[in-house]
């Protein structure tokens, strides 16, 4: 047993820490688009942002019973060691995409270690692949182009209704009315994705004996998992707030509320449905589809470009860490020690790289000035950061 | 392999319907609300116009409000 108690004390601490990267690497995904348009200051709107993340905890732990929804063959025993080793996959994903100020999705770098880490510790036949298609890839395609539409037709159809009105009245209320829409996709990410890690934690309770099968994740697992997404989400992703606000497009409060409530439609809908979706994808659709609907009508494909590049390689590069890591983990605690401690160095060399070019709440709306004309950019804006970022 | 593409399909076209929805009720209350402002300014706040802008910015807001309880009792209840 001893072996089990280290092994599930690890994996608790690393879905935990899984847990806060997914926080911080989806703020943006509710908040970016508030915080560019200004209906909600970058601290005020992390905080909030923070609290309905804690709150969405709570609402539900029904997705908690399951953790990979049927990807990976729960019954063939899913061991301690193979959740550590996706969940390293994920995180190092996660931190990585965060330091290229790049959303990618945290639920398909979690589905990709799970895959990565079964395939090289239980075998090929441990992963659903046509579970993989039907409920993860498919909707990973449709949903952005979904919500991307959705946002389109509800931006132009914003701005001609509108056109009319007193423009100052009128851009207030959709500012006010964006407060709303991000606070509800914060809600729905805290509902969503704390109950992953609660799932993983009560699951690696149950395989050390401490619960019995289909038991509830207990209290304490419950507000631990909470608290993490929400400390994440506080400490905001500036870097990818900066690239989904003012990065893809300029986001005028119109435009970000048609993004926003295409966005909190489609996530709502589809995971009523029962489909895995991304909140980044959707999200990045919405803004995108927005950016094309408003009145410049413009995107900046380049980065649009990037972040499709992205979003294909999150299932098979969390994979392929994850699966390195599985084999290293599976020959007893000294592997696990040495998967631990490259997760550490490897989540502090990021950090450190991440020092070069902060990135946080004073200057995170500052646009990049490679990609837009000086005009735009503003005064005292750290040239080369900035550049970087959006590089 | 079996993928239902029905349902991906009727989700697809139910987020698209409530979205456009939301975003036009918005609007248009929003619009209202421009309406009743102008109309303040013009001295008239109370004028069958300014109140009758007034009420159907409120029933619009209401509208979206009620979709947006509906759809915290949709997170809540799965």
């Amino acid at each position: 047993m001893e072996h089990i108690t280290f092994l599930v004390a690890v994996v608790i601490i690393t879905a935990l820490a899984f847990d806060f990267t997914n926080g911080f690497h989806d703020t943006a995904n509710a908040m970016a688009t508030s915080i560019a348009t200004g209906a909600l200051k970058p601290k005020v709107a992390v905080a909030i942002a923070a609290v309905l993340n804690f709150a969405g905890a709570f609402l539900s732990v029904k997705v908690a019973t399951t953790i990979s929804g049927g990807i990976v063959n729960e019954k063939t025993g899913l061991q301690p060691s193979i959740i550590f080793a996706a969940l390293v996959g994920a995180i190092l994903w996660n931190l990585l995409t965060w330091l290229k100020g790049l959303p990618s999705s945290s639920s398909h770098a979690l589905y990709g270690g799970l895959i990565g880490a079964t395939v090289v510790g239980v075998g090929i036949h441990g992963v659903n692949f046509t579970t993989v298609v039907s409920k993860i890839l498919i909707p990973a395609v449709a949903s952005p182009i979904v919500a991307g539409v959705a946002s389109w037709g509800a931006t132009k159809l914003a701005y001609l209704i509108t056109r009319n009105g007193n423009q100052k009245t009128t851009t207030k209320g959709f500012k006010r009315g964006q407060m709303f829409s991000s606070s509800l996709i914060s809600l729905a990410h805290g509902t969503n994705d704390a109950q992953k890690t609660m799932g993983i934690i009560t699951l690696a309770l149950v395989s050390a004996g401490a619960l019995h099968k289909g038991a509830q994740p207990p209290t304490w697992v419950i507000v631990s998992a909470g608290a993490a997404i929400a400390l994440g989400t506080y400490m905001g992703g500036w870097r990818i707030i900066r690239s989904m606000g003012s990065g893809l497009a300029d986001i005028k409060p119109p435009q970000g509320f048609a993004s926003e409530t295409a966005a909190a439609t489609v996530i709502l809908t589809s995971s009523h449905m029962g489909y895995g979706l991304s909140t980044t994808q959707v999200c990045s659709g919405g803004i995108m589809g927005a950016g094309l609907g408003g009145p410049a009508g413009k995107l900046r494909w380049s980065l649009v470009r990037r972040m499709v590049y992205t979003w294909g390689l999150t299932l098979p590069a969390a994979a392929t860490v994850a699966g390195i890591a599985a084999f290293v983990a599976d020959k007893g605690d000294w592997g696990v020690v040495v998967v631990g401690a490259a997760l550490v160095i490897g989540s502090g060399a990021m950090w450190m790289l991440s020092r070069r070019q902060p990135v946080h709440a004073d200057n995170v709306n500052d646009v990049t000035p490679v990609e837009v004309p000086a005009a735009q950019t503003a005064p005292g804006a750290p040239t080369t950061a900035t550049a970087t970022v959006a590089a | 392999m079996q993928i239902k593409w029905a349902a991906l399909g009727q989700t697809a076209g139910v987020s698209l319907a409530i979205t456009l929805a939301v975003v036009v009720v918005f609007a248009l209350g929003n619009l209202a609300l421009s309406r009743r402002e102008a109309a303040a300014e013009a001295g008239n706040a109370n004028s069958a116009k300014g109140t009758a802008a007034l009420v159907a910015a409120g029933v619009c807001f209401a509208a979206c409000a009620g979709v947006v309880l509906y759809g915290i009792s949709l997170i809540a209840g799965k």
